[in-house]
Formats: structure tokens, sequence, C-alpha cells
């Protein structure tokens, strides 16, 4: 039992009693556990505590009957009816079972360090069964064909293909495609043909066995299994080329495997097999996959469509997106169609509209619910993969089943290499030795195909329950010895491991560049090739598509600039968790500020430091993020809503004068106040290196930072002299609203901009400070005196925008935001 | 092969499959296609490779024209540009391209990789001074963005500053507030791209098999020749097909 396993393992740094309490309490959950289960499942017992409460009610009712005139029944104040829900509680205590698993081994580093957690998961499923077994019940069909198909396999598909890495797919396709196609069909025919062989030979008892049925099995048990590979690949981190090149391999032949499945299953009932039949499977195939494609682009389209319009329903709006996928993958599978290969072009085909459209909280939703979703399932499944080997019943033929074996491996080996022999002469980047071992090692073998075998007929196919012990044991065998062995092989041959760090913006840009150059020189040479059909695509969708599924202005936003708002917008997060600007986790170690990179020159003139246009919506958005953490009464729920989750008075005041006057007065009064607050502790670091922010079209800032670090380390914190006297003023004109300031505007820009670019170690106090020098700057650079002050009131008018952005900063906000920056 | 009929002497082709790597096949048909380019002249000017009709939507178009005309391409120690280009230096230009040989050992990846890379910083390091400055790095993302209007051109200096930034911050670490970052030098350049395999990326095909009468000037389903291409090419078209259908 997993409690033995858990005490075996020394747990790394956790206290004896934390471990102790944690058995207990694991235990306790088992017990609890088997025992309602066992109780549920069996028919007797169920049956009796029917009888039980029917008799109950009889003498009950007699009771009542008897004394029909004068008395009435005593009201029921407890009873007991486990019958009533005894189906929902059982998927409960299961999922329950699947999560504190899954805790369990994460509280115990060391031990799923050596063993991959699906190995773990199935040795729960095996006692948990044993369990089931020993207290005398029947173990309840869990991985039965219609539960997995229809509700365990879904999510992780999904999840899947939401993320697949779009690029690498797209690159290697053809690579994947050819052992998902080819590959798998030769296994199949290799594994059933040589076992049929086998199976002739006398002495082995299985002449009875025909070659049709082995056919059958060879498809079922030679696909290999995304739940399986991502589980254990997902532990390895191999580089992302091995990585598609496996998980799109299991993916894509789920087509392959269904068109078999049902082919070789239609024909051992009917016996002979015409070369018409053969056709027939071809013309099959090409169904089942391009018409799941079709279907599942035909909803993934939908739901970005739908997506377009759910700016006033922010709750609801991933719901749409999970229901749609879901209904991809039934409607492939009510037409046999491949609900795989649906789910995952639905999946991708909506990805990049959907995050476009939808806001950013609907959109950590959706991710987290994904994986949610689909580690509960893939938990689920390792632990009933080892309750239904239990279950049994179980025919072991030894010839039989190490055959299986054997030939899985062979004939992976032997597909691996003469398919990389022939795509290696197309390829433009060669597959090396290491990886073909690590592609033919990494075939492993999963629930997919017990749930296949499970599907069979058991009068058309006596010798199903041989069949499904074999598949069983191929499963072990894969992901048992296999799934353990290579982590240890992968660092022995020291195969490129995947890099782990985010993307820079520098390899963006370079990216983005190659792609061109890459187009251009294609279209020099005068030869169409992958960049150039690529580069159409693109163009065809910026120009259509685009414009079509995505709502506002977004759609025109190209990928770079895409790329550099999510970027910024992340470090701005990420600045507000690490403590509100107390130091950000130095992920980016930024020593460095933008007046290194500055030339320097003369200061331009006024007129021209002007912020870059785009810049202050971003900005603006930064800023209302940090000051709404940093003051966390005004994030307050002011009242329940169910269609919201922050209701916010001013989300649709916008014009509300009264309102937005008040929210102004206190926005000025917590300015001061904060600023006054942060700019003490911000002091104390003060070196020169930490002074930073400063405008990119500022070059004087230099100066200006000189000045300050020349001084004593204690600020000069000018936030009053802008501020206080005209903050009276500033109400009264209110009225000139719309007005971009160049004071505030550029105030803020020394904030935002010093956010925006990496500025890593820099405090909030200091940004705040750098301001407030900004804004004495600016003093000192004689503005007049009603920029600053119109600035401030911008900032005030935004403030509305701001909160509203925060409770979801979808598209239709930003336009907003950005359009009176404008040109 | 047929391509060799209209074409020079064994000899020449010998010289110029040394010095590039290419396949006699491939150089008949890259050839050709220069042929084509300059109007059956021996030299190749700007003008020629501007009216490509497929290039004109390239946003980096003038960069990569450049590139062409760039004496540090040519594998010579030459500086500045040429107003025109032999087929040799055209060939020349076209092998920074050339797909990396299966079997390599660690320092000629490293080679072929600083090589590639070279070829990219040259193309940003218009002035030819060993660093790529602020300034051309803005003008980089300028170029990238140009085809997203206005918008595009007031981000682009963000986005510079930005990726500037990082650069300076990844290669020097700290620095003093008196500093000054000069831009990026070759070995930084080397560093900040290094996640980049751009020794499996910067390649083209070169195709072994004239296609130049498959794609006559423009428009041609070219390149049948390899599967994998091929099912991208198929798998591409349903795409389309598909959002025609829509």
């Amino acid at each position: 039992m997993s409690v033995r396993v858990a005490l075996h393992s020394p747990s790394g740094s956790r206290s004896f009693l934390e471990r102790g309490l944690l058995l207990l309490v694991m235990l306790i959950f088992l017990e609890g556990t088997v025992l309602t289960l066992g109780a549920a499942s069996s028919p007797d017992i169920s049956a009796q505590d029917n009888t039980g409460g029917h008799d109950h009610r009889g003498i009950e009712g007699s009771h009542v009957h008897t004394n029909y005139t004068y008395t009435k029944k005593a009201f029921p104040v407890l009873s007991l009816d486990y019958h009533h829900i005894q189906v929902p509680f059982e998927i409960s205590l299961w999922v329950l079972l699947a999560s504190l698993m899954k805790l369990g081994f994460h509280l115990i580093p060391r031990l799923s360090s050596i063993v991959p957690e699906s190995c773990l998961l199935i040795v729960v499923g095996l006692l948990v069964g044993g369990l089931i077994k020993l207290a005398g019940e029947e173990v309840p069909p869990v991985l039965d064909s219609n539960l997995f198909f229809l509700c365990l396999l879904p999510p992780i598909i999904l999840d899947a293909g939401y993320f697949l890495p779009i690029r690498p797919f797209m690159e290697n396709i053809g690579t994947i495609l050819m052992f998902a196609v080819v590959g798998t069909l030769w296994n199949a025919f290799f594994v059933g043909g040589l076992l049929y062989a086998v199976c002739q030979i006398e002495g082995t008892y299985l002449s009875q066995v025909e070659l049709l049925p082995c056919l059958l099995f060879g498809s079922i048990i030679s696909a290999v299994d995304p739940v399986a590979v991502l589980a254990v690949f997902e532990e390895i981190h191999i580089n992302e080329l091995l990585h598609i090149l496996v998980f799109g391999e299991s993916l894509l032949n789920d087509a392959v495997t269904v068109v078999l499945y049902h082919l070789f299953e239609e024909y051992s009932g009917a016996g002979e097999v015409t070369p018409m039949d053969v056709v027939l499977g071809v013309i099959c195939f090409l169904i089942v996959s391009l018409g799941g494609i079709a279907v599942g682009a035909i909803y993934g389209i939908l739901a970005a469509f739908t997506s377009r319009f759910t700016s006033h329903t922010r709750v609801i709006e991933p719901l749409f997106m999970f229901v749609y996928s879901y209904m991809a993958y039934l409607s492939a599978e009510m037409f046999h169609l491949s609900g795989i290969m649906a789910l995952i072009a639905c999946g991708a085909v909506m990805r990049p509209y959907v995050e476009a459209n939808i806001s950013h909280k609907s959109h950590t939703t959706v991710k987290y619910f994904l994986k949610m979703w689909s580690s509960v399932s893939e938990t689920l499944i390792f632990i009933f993969l080892g309750v239904a080997t239990v279950a049994g019943p179980h025919a072991w033929n030894w010839t039989f089943v190490s055959v299986t074996v054997i030939l899985c491996l062979v004939s992976r080996v032997i597909g691996v290499v003469g398919l990389t022999f022939i795509i290696n002469k197309f390829r433009i980047v060669k597959l090396t030795t290491k990886d073909q071992f690590i592609v033919a090692y990494g075939g492993l073998r999963g629930a997919i195909a017990f749930s296949l075998g499970y599907l069979l007929d058991k009068d058309l196919f006596p010798m199903r329950t041989m069949f499904l012990t074999a598949i069983i044991t191929e499963i072990f065998f894969t992901v048992f010895v296999q799934g353990m062995t290579i982590k240890p092989l992968v660092d022995l041959l020291a195969v490129k491991k995947k890099q782990e760090a985010k993307r820079s913006i520098n390899e963006e840009i370079h990216t983005q560049f190659l792609d061109h150059l890459l187009t251009g020189i294609e279209d020099i040479c005068g030869h169409y090739g992958h960049h150039h059909w690529k580069d159409k695509l693109n163009r065809f969708n910026k120009k259509y598509i685009k414009k079509c599924l995505i709502a506002g202005e977004r759609y025109k936003e190209p990928q770079l600039i895409a790329f550099y708002h999510k970027m910024e917008f992340k470090q701005a997060i990420e600045l507000v968790e690490s403590g509100g600007g107390v130091k950000l986790p130095s992920a980016m170690p930024s020593q460095v500020s933008m007046q290194n990179i500055q030339p320097k020159k003369l200061p331009p003139p006024v007129a021209e430091r002007a912020l870059p246009q785009f810049t202050k919506g971003r900005e603006e958005e930064i800023r209302k993020i940090l000051r709404s953490n940093l003051q966390k009464t005004r994030q307050r729920l002011r009242s329940y809503n169910r269609h919201t989750l922050v209701a916010d008075p001013f989300e649709d005041g916008w014009n509300d004068f009264l309102l937005k006057k008040q929210r102004l007065i206190e926005l000025e009064k917590k300015m001061t106040e904060m600023s006054n607050y942060l700019t003490v502790p911000g002091a104390i670091p003060d070196s020169p290196t930490m002074c930073r922010a400063r405008l990119a079209s500022d070059p004087n800032a230099f100066y200006n930072i000189k000045a300050s670090s020349d001084g004593v380390p204690t600020i000069q914190v000018d936030l009053a002299s802008p501020q206080s006297p005209d903050s009276v003023n500033m109400l009264n004109e209110f009225s000139k609203e719309g007005h971009t300031g160049q004071g505030l505007g550029q105030r803020e820009g020394a904030t935002g901009q010093g956010l925006g670019q990496r500025e890593g170690a820099t405090g909030l106090g200091l940004c705040q400070r750098e301001g407030a020098d900004r804004d004495e700057d600016q003093g000192l650079m004689m503005k007049p005196p009603g920029k600053g002050e119109k600035g401030e009131e911008e900032g005030g008018n935004k403030n509305p925008g701001l909160m509203r952005c925060l409770s979801d900063p979808g598209p239709s906000n930003e336009d907003e935001e950005d359009e009176p920056f404008l040109p | 092969m047929g391509a060799l009929q209209s074409l020079p002497d064994e000899p020449e082709y010998r010289d110029l499959s040394e010095k590039t790597g290419f396949s006699f096949e491939q150089i008949g048909i890259l050839h050709k296609r220069f042929k084509q380019l300059s109007h059956n002249e021996d030299t190749l000017r700007r003008d020629d490779l501007n009216t490509i009709p497929d290039l004109s939507c390239n946003p980096i178009r003038t960069q990569i024209i450049e590139a062409f005309f760039d004496k540090r391409n040519f594998h010579q120690n030459g500086e500045g540009t040429v107003q025109e280009i032999s087929f040799e230096e055209f060939l020349v230009v076209m092998s920074h391209f050339r797909p990396p040989a299966l079997d390599m050992t660690e320092e000629q990846r490293e080679i072929i990789r600083r090589e590639k890379l070279r070829f990219l910083f040259n193309m940003h390091d218009t002035d030819n001074d060993g660093t790529i400055t602020l300034e051309e790095y803005r003008h980089v993302v300028e170029e990238l963005l140009s085809r997203s209007g206005a918008l595009g051109k007031e981000t682009a200096k963000g986005i510079a500053d930005a990726a500037m930034l990082e650069v300076a911050s990844i290669s020097m670490g700290h620095m003093e507030p008196d500093e000054f970052y000069e831009g990026i030098t070759f070995e930084h350049f080397l560093k900040i791209l290094k996640d980049i395999e751009i020794e499996t990326r910067m390649n083209i095909r070169f195709l072994n098999m004239d296609t130049t009468n498959l794609c006559k000037v423009n428009r041609a389903y070219p390149d049948c020749t390899s599967l994998t291409k091929y099912t991208d090419k198929l798998l591409e078209s349903c795409l389309w097909f598909g959002f025609g259908l829509l």
C-alpha cells in the first residue's frame, strides 16, 4: 500500500510528526474509500440496503396504516439513504483519492524523483483494487470504455491540444505524420502478423487464434498512448523536437488506430477481406482524420467567434471554450471520426483568437481548469489501470504475453530506424541516432489500448481475456520499465534538454526577423518552400480571419507588439506579486538601466520630449495594478454580484461625474500618502544603480540621477510641490478632461517605463520617487504649470478605468485606454 | 541536370562547388534563377531584386537586398557595398542558408553557427562599426513592424529600447549610471541568441531538381520532390480550403 511506500522512502525535510500525520490521513482516506466503495459496489449489499430500507418503510407504512386515524407518524429526524447519493458520492471519493495521492507524492519529493508518478499511481490502483477484493467485494468496472472515452480522455487531450506548441509541431508535421501513420501501420501489421505466426507453432496451445483477431490485437497494441507519453515526458524535460515528435505521433496515430480497429472488428465477423476493403479502409482513414480535424476546426472557429462577444459576460467566458471543445469531441465521436484529432484541432485553432478576446482573468481560469481537469483525469486513469488489473479476469499465457512484449519492442525499433532513414533524406535537420533511440524508447502504451481491448465483444472474440492480459502486461512493461529507465538514459546519453528560460524580447525579434529573412531568400531563389507558404498563410490570417474573430482593434496588433505587451504585463504582475515593490525576485538580474544605453547627447527641446504614444496606455495599466495592490481597501468587494467578481461602482459609472470627482479626491489623498510612505523605504538602497527607470527619450534623466545621488541618501521627496497646491485647481479644471498632460504623462512615463524595461530590482518606492524627481525636473524645465495639472487630472480620470482593468482587463478596456493616445 | 546545358563549363562549377558547398545541380538551378533575375546579364543589380513580386510585401525587403550587395558577406575581407554582383557572389551569399550536414562535430557546429549569426549581425550593423547601436536596432524593429502602420512605428521604439536594455543587462551585468553601453557587439550578439538554434533554423531547402519550368515566374506548385514538404503543403492547402469554406 502507498502508506508503506511512503514509509520506506526517506522523505526529505519533513518532520516525523508531519509525516506521521500525513500517513494517518492517507490511511484513513484509503480505508474510507475502500470500505464505502466495497459497500457501494457490491450488488448484494446495496440490495440489502434496499430491502432494508423498504422493510423499514413497510413497517412504518403499516404502522401508519394501523394507527391511521389517531396518530401521525414520527417525523424521521435522521435517516440513512446511501443509495440515493451512491453514484456521485463514489465518483467524488475516487476523485478525492486521486487528488490526495497526487498531493501525497508531491509531499515526498525524493520518491517522485526516482519513480515516475504514473508508476506510483498504478501501484496505488493495484493496492486499492486489492483492498476491495480483500474486503470480499466485487471490483467495480472502473475503466469502462464509455467512462474512459467520454469523461477521462477529453480533458487530457484538450489540454494537450490547447497548449500544443504550434510552431515546432507544424515544422515537423511531415515527420510526425510519417511516424504516426506509417509507423503505426507497420507496428500493427508486424506485431499482428508475427503473433499469428507464433500462434500457429505447435505446442503453444494457441492455434485457435485466427489472423484477423491477431491483427486487431496488433492495431490496439501498436498505438503510442498520449496519456502515458505526457506523464513520462513531462518529467524528463526532453528537448522540444523530441517531445513534439513522440507526443505528436501519439496524438495523430489515433485516426489510424480508430480505422484499423473498426476495420478488423468488422471483418473478423465477416471473415474475408478483399482488395476493395483495403481501398475503403484507406478512404475511411482519410475521412476519419480529415473529418475529425474539420469538425474540430469548425467548433474552434465557433468558439473564437463566440468569444468575440463575451465582453459583457466575463464570468462564463471560460465555459464556452470547454463546452465547444467537448461538443467537438462528441460530434466527432458520433460519426466515428477521430475525436482526439477533433479536440486537438479545436484547441489549436481557437487558442490564438480566444486568447486575444477573453479577459486576462478568464484566460487564467481557462488555463487552470484545463490543467486541473487533465491532471485529475490522468491520475484517475492510472489508478483505474491498477484497479482494473486486479479486477481481472485474466488468462495468462506465457508465450502470448512474452511474444507480445518482445514484438512490440522489436517492431518499434525497426519502425523508427527504418522510417528515420527515409525521413532524414527530406529533413533539413536530421535526426541523430540518439534522437532515434529516444523516439523508439519513448513509445509508451497506455490506457487507450486497454479501453479499446475492453470494448471487444466477448462472443466474437473468445480470447478477449487473454488479449486484455497481454495488453495490461505490455502497458505495465512500457510504463514501468521504459518509463522508469528513460530518465537515467536521457541523462546518460546527454540528450539535449529543454531550456527552461522564458523567451526574451530579443529572441522574439530575431525569430520574426529570421522568418521574414528566410521567406525573402526563398523568394529570391524562386521556389516556394515552407516559409513562403507560412508567410502567405500568416498574411491571410491577419487580413481576414483575425478581423472576423477578434473583437475590437486587437486584430491589428502584430505578433511582436502583442508579445511585447504580454511581457510588460507579466512583469508588472510579477512586480506586484513580489510584494508591492519591495524587490523583484531576481529572475531578471537587472543591473543596467535605460540611461546606460542612451547615447549621450544634448537634451532636445522640451516639445520633443513627449513619450512614445503607445507606452502611455500600458503605463496606465501598470500603474493601476500597482496602486490597487497597495491599497487593498479599495479592492474590497463593494456588493455581492453573481455575474461579476469585483463589483465596482465605477465599472458602469464612466460618466458619473460626482463619483469621479469623489474618487479623484480620494486618489489624490492616497497618492500623497502612498508616495510618502513608499519613499522612505525606497531611500535605503539609494545606490546610483538603483535609481533607474529613465525615459527612453529623456537623456537628461542621467544628469538628474546624478544630482540626486550626489546628495544625501535621504530623498528629497518633492511630492507635494507639484501636487498639493494644485490639487484644488485640478478639480476646477476637471471639465477639461481629455487632454493629455505632459506633466503627469511623463511622470508616469518614468514609472511605467521603468517597470516595462525589466527593471528587476527597482522598488516601487524608487519608481515613485523618481516620479517625484521627474516632476521636479519638469519644474526646472519651466513647463507651463497647467500642463502638470492636466496630467494629474488625466491620471484621476483614468482611475475608474483602471480599477476596471484590474477586475477584467479585457480588450475593450484597453481600447478605452489607448484611444486618447492614438494619433 | 537539365539546367547544365545553358551553363558554363565544368571546371568553373567545380570551383564554385568547392567554395560554397552546393552541389552541381543546385548551382545549375541557382544559375538559371540568377539569369532569370538579371535578364541574362552577367551581373545582378538592386533593381533586379526589387522587382521580384513576392518580395514586395516583405517588411525587411531592403535589408535582405542590401545583404546581397554587402562585401562583408562575400567571404572576403572587404567592406562597404557594391553596385552589382556576379553569380559567384550571389552564390556565396546564398551559401549562408545552406542546411548543415548530418554528422557534425561540435567545433564545426560552432563555426557554422558563428557564420550564420555573423550574417545576421551584418544585416543589423549597417554602418559596419562592429556594434549594433540603439539607432540601428530601432531601425530593425521599425522595419519589422513597418507593415502595421502608425501603431507599429510608435511601438517599435519602445520595443527596441526594451530589447537593448535586455541585451545590456545580460551582457554587461552591472553598470554604473555614468557608463555607456555602446551597442551590441558580436560576442554579445552570440550570447543573447544562444537559445535560438540558429544552425538548425537559418536554412532553406535548395533544390536538386530543376523546377524553374514548373514555376515560371510567379505562381506554380513547385518542389514536390520532398515528401515532408509535400505533406506540409497538403495540410496548408487544406487549411486554406477550410478557411475558404467558412
